[in-house]
């Protein structure tokens, strides 16, 4: 039996985890489940090694251990199936099994290969898949790497005393419908080898396959539930059931948007990959959220407004004008700022200060003949620390030093001081404690109230609600369903779960 | 955060400290070091150095590399020779026109040398690597592998003529420094050197044409090493294919023992002004103390792995290419 008992993290301004018990029976088959951001990824990062926990206790049959790494946790005999496929590619199917442990197949320094490929091929049979062990991996479907991955987690087996335990991220995100049926087979077969720890947004598919299901929620198990009694409605209500405070969310700032001036048009638009068109207005002062599930194809969208991908067929309207040209900088030329969910890969320039970074996209109205006015850009960025209220002791400052809100800031600074009209919000909360999240919505009443329209991708649902004035509900890269969510007639985040899965 | 802070005070300070106690340390050994006259020396040696290291700073704050340089200088040198005999072997008259053919024979390797980088997605190591040997034998091709004497006095002035104890050349070398800084710190396009430096996804996010950058900034590198090419030729009063040798392994360690980081987006001119002292003072001053010179580049090598070791934040990295 596995177990964590009172298991607490916290990383700098956010309380992880609070406290979470947790424990798989042998053979057993437990589900997770949880909204974005309500710490699912990192207690599946505890189990299987790769992030160590604050206080609590991590115990295989009674017996307290203690994971450094991925590989200690292997070495106890708990796999990880991982989301992002973790085999290599140009290896063959066998050396990905075997990857890091090729001890027993050496002698004298060189492989034998014919034994590892029998030993692969006993692995490969456990998960009921005929290929050559032999073969490249890149040459496998998306479902046939993931048996394949299977395979390799269930090679600890010979590896390790005990039961194993493998925890599946998402394993069916991108699987059709007859290789999930043929993937959850695998894994009922599997249990008398194994327990299984199962993650999933669909919970549909989680309730068929588990035999519990923990809901976690803020970073707090708030209940198991037995799947044969379960229903899908009442763990989706205890997903996001929590207090919602309409002052949290600055509704009473919350004003109707200008339904005459259109800022943004969409008409037919087909993304990349996705067979459905898309097509809605944004309205001056209109915050427009787009809610789904992880996957579901909300950032493409944003992707093809930013210029960052051209849209297959359709055309979008800015202003009325119909975009030819898809670049980043004719995006950000027409006034469209878009500010992404890893800040510190492309919201901020670390070892760039402040000033510097508000800049970035204007340079050209601060400078003449290609020299900066650098008195100007001071200015600017002293008004807008003081108009955003930035904690910094001056614009000069390393941005790359801030903390995760007065990054968001700095980013929010720079598209707004560039004029943007149509602001694209990627999780802005995400990492945020408290404060700096009330600080974030009063950002987005502020833009309201001057006539930008915004487009969000909300951390939770409650954000979403509290936000916006329209939801659009987007599944498999298709809008499935309008809300009207202006104060006073606000959906519930039920109504919005049950199109989203 | 008060700890990190002064860490990162203390990293960006050690460049110079490094050249103080160089030149503490040869003083101590031997008197002679500290002179005008020694100086002067080590200013004639370092100044063309100067201007090319100046030049691949920019490339290196966009994180890119740039190997081309001694080809560059070669058919720089070589372009400003011919020029500069054929019209009349003056530069006071015709043959000044020399100047700006051998700035702009820099300028179009740069950009040629940036059109190969970004338009057929080669990696700058590999494009400019293989530019120089271009370059080299196209200057071989001009000259015949002769080489071409300068015998203008006017134009060897800039060696032979000094105020306050050192050449002409040195000032001129200052000033183009002036001009790398300010393109640097006060034009569009050196901030967006280091945008591109600091985080090239986020350059492009805002707006940014980041290949007309990555060219242009080749384009720069090509017209100060073409710079970095007079001064050698004024120095030595000769321009042949050899005229860039030894360059590229001079000015890379220059540029890395000053602070400038490879992976881009921090450093500067600056910092190549002191790496370029640092390496000239260990040449000259191994000289001066007699050890044979075969010690500076053991030296320099090691100089060079401590000061990369300094400058990157090995934190962010899990395992280095």
């Amino acid at each position: 039996m596995f177990e964590l008992k009172n298991v607490e993290k916290r990383y700098p301004g956010v309380h992880v985890l609070k406290g979470v018990d947790f424990h798989i029976n042998d053979g057993e088959i437990v589900g997770l489940v949880g909204e974005n951001g309500a710490g699912k990824s990192t207690l599946m990062k505890i189990i299987y090694g790769a992030v160590q926990p604050d206080a609590g206790s991590v115990l295989i049959d009674g017996k307290p251990l203690y994971f450094r790494t991925p590989r200690d946790a292997m070495r106890a005999g708990i796999g990880m199936v991982y989301q992002e496929q973790s085999l290599i590619p140009n290896l063959t199917v066998m050396e990905n099994i075997f990857l890091g442990f090729e001890a027993p197949f050496v002698r004298m320094g060189a492989i034998n290969w014919r034994k590892m490929a029998q030993a692969a091929q006993h692995q490969l049979n456990k998960v009921k898949l005929d290929i050559d062990p032999a073969i490249i991996t890149s040459r496998l479907t998306f479902a046939q790497r993931q048996l394949v991955e299977l395979a390799k987690v269930l090679a600890l087996e010979e590896r390790v005393e005990g039961r194993l335990v493998i925890l599946l991220d998402e394993p069916t995100s991108v699987l059709s419908r007859k290789e999930i049926e043929l993937l959850f087979d695998v894994v009922r077969e599997l249990r008398r080898r194994a327990s299984f720890i199962f993650v999933s947004h669909r919970l549909d598919e989680i309730l068929a396959l588990s035999d519990r299901v923990y809901v976690l929620k803020d970073g707090a198990i708030v209940d198991v539930v037995n799947s044969r009694q379960a229903q899908a409605e009442s763990i989706q209500k205890k997903m996001v059931g929590r207090d919602i405070n309409e002052q949290y969310y600055r509704e009473d700032r919350q004003l109707a948007y200008r339904d005459d001036k259109i800022l943004l048009e969409l008409d037919r638009v087909v993304c990349k990959g996705r067979p459905h068109e898309i097509s809605f207005k944004l309205h001056a002062g209109e915050v427009l959220a787009l809610v789904g599930v992880e996957g579901a194809g909300r950032e493409k969208i944003l992707r093809s407004i930013f210029g960052m991908t051209r849209p297959e067929k359709g055309s979008i309207r800015v202003d009325g004008e119909t975009m030819r040209a898809f670049s980043v900088s004719n995006s950000v030329a027409h006034g469209v700022g878009y500010i992404p969910r890893e800040r510190k890969v492309e919201g901020i320039a670390g070892g760039m200060n402040v000033y510097e970074n508000m800049t970035l996209s204007q340079l050209k109205g601060y400078s003449t003949g290609g020299v900066l006015k650098l008195g100007a850009e001071h200015e600017l960025a002293r008004e807008w620390i003081r108009k955003l209220s930035i904690k910094v002791p001056s614009e000069n400052a390393d941005c790359g030093n801030l903390s995760g809100g007065n990054q968001q800031k700095v980013v929010l600074a720079k598209w707004r001081s560039s004029g943007s009209r149509i602001i694209m919000l990627d999780h802005p909360t995400r990492g945020l404690d408290i404060g700096a999240k009330e600080d974030v919505y009063d950002m987005v009443r502020e833009m309201s109230e001057k006539g930008v329209g915004v487009i969000l991708i909300a951390d939770t649902l409650e954000e979403a609600i509290g936000l916006s004035h329209t939801i659009a509900v987007v599944k498999d890269g298709e809008i499935k369903q309008w809300f009207n969510c202006q104060p006073g007639s606000k959906p519930s985040p039920f109504d919005l779960i049950r199109h989203m899965v | 955060m008060a700890p990190h802070i002064s860490g990162e005070t203390i990293r960006r300070w050690i460049p110079l400290l490094v050249l103080l106690g160089l030149v503490l340390f040869f003083t101590t050994l031997n008197p002679h070091f500290l002179s005008v006259r020694n100086f002067a020396r080590i200013a004639i040696s370092a100044t063309p150095a100067l201007m090319v290291a100046v030049g691949v700073t920019f490339v290196i704050l966009m994180g890119s590399i740039d190997l081309s340089m001694e080809g560059t200088i070669a058919v720089a040198a070589v372009v400003f020779a011919l020029i500069l005999n054929r019209l009349g072997g003056s530069v006071m008259g015709m043959g000044c026109l020399a100047i700006p053919g051998a700035l702009a024979a820099g300028a179009a390797l740069g950009a040629i040398n940036g059109l190969i980088h970004v338009k057929l997605k080669i990696p700058s190591f590999m494009a400019s690597l293989s530019l120089g040997f271009v370059g080299v034998g196209l200057a071989l091709l001009i000259t015949g592998g002769d080489r071409i004497l300068i015998a203008d006095p006017v134009f060897r002035s800039l060696l032979t003529v000094r105020l306050g104890g050192f050449p002409l050349m040195t000032y001129v070398a200052l000033f183009c420094l002036v001009v790398a800084w300010f393109i640097q710190a006060n034009t569009t396009t050196g901030r967006n050197f280091y945008a591109i430096g600091g985080g090239e996804e986020l350059a492009r996010g805002s707006g940014l044409n980041v290949g007309r950058l990555r060219i242009i900034a080749f384009v720069i590198a090509g017209i100060f090493y073409a710079l970095g090419a007079i001064l050698a030729v004024a120095r030595l009063g000769i321009a042949e294919t050899e005229t860039g040798r030894n360059f590229m392994f001079i000015s890379i360690t220059s540029v890395v023992v000053g602070g400038t980081a490879l992976a881009g987006g921090s450093g500067g001119v600056w910092n190549t002004l002191i790496g370029v002292l640092i390496v000239n003072v260990i040449g000259n001053g191994m000289v001066v103390i007699g050890l044979p010179d075969y010690f500076q580049d053991g030296m320099l090598g090691l100089l060079v792995i401590s000061a990369v070791y300094l400058s990157m934040d090995r934190r962010a990295f899990s395992f280095v290419k």
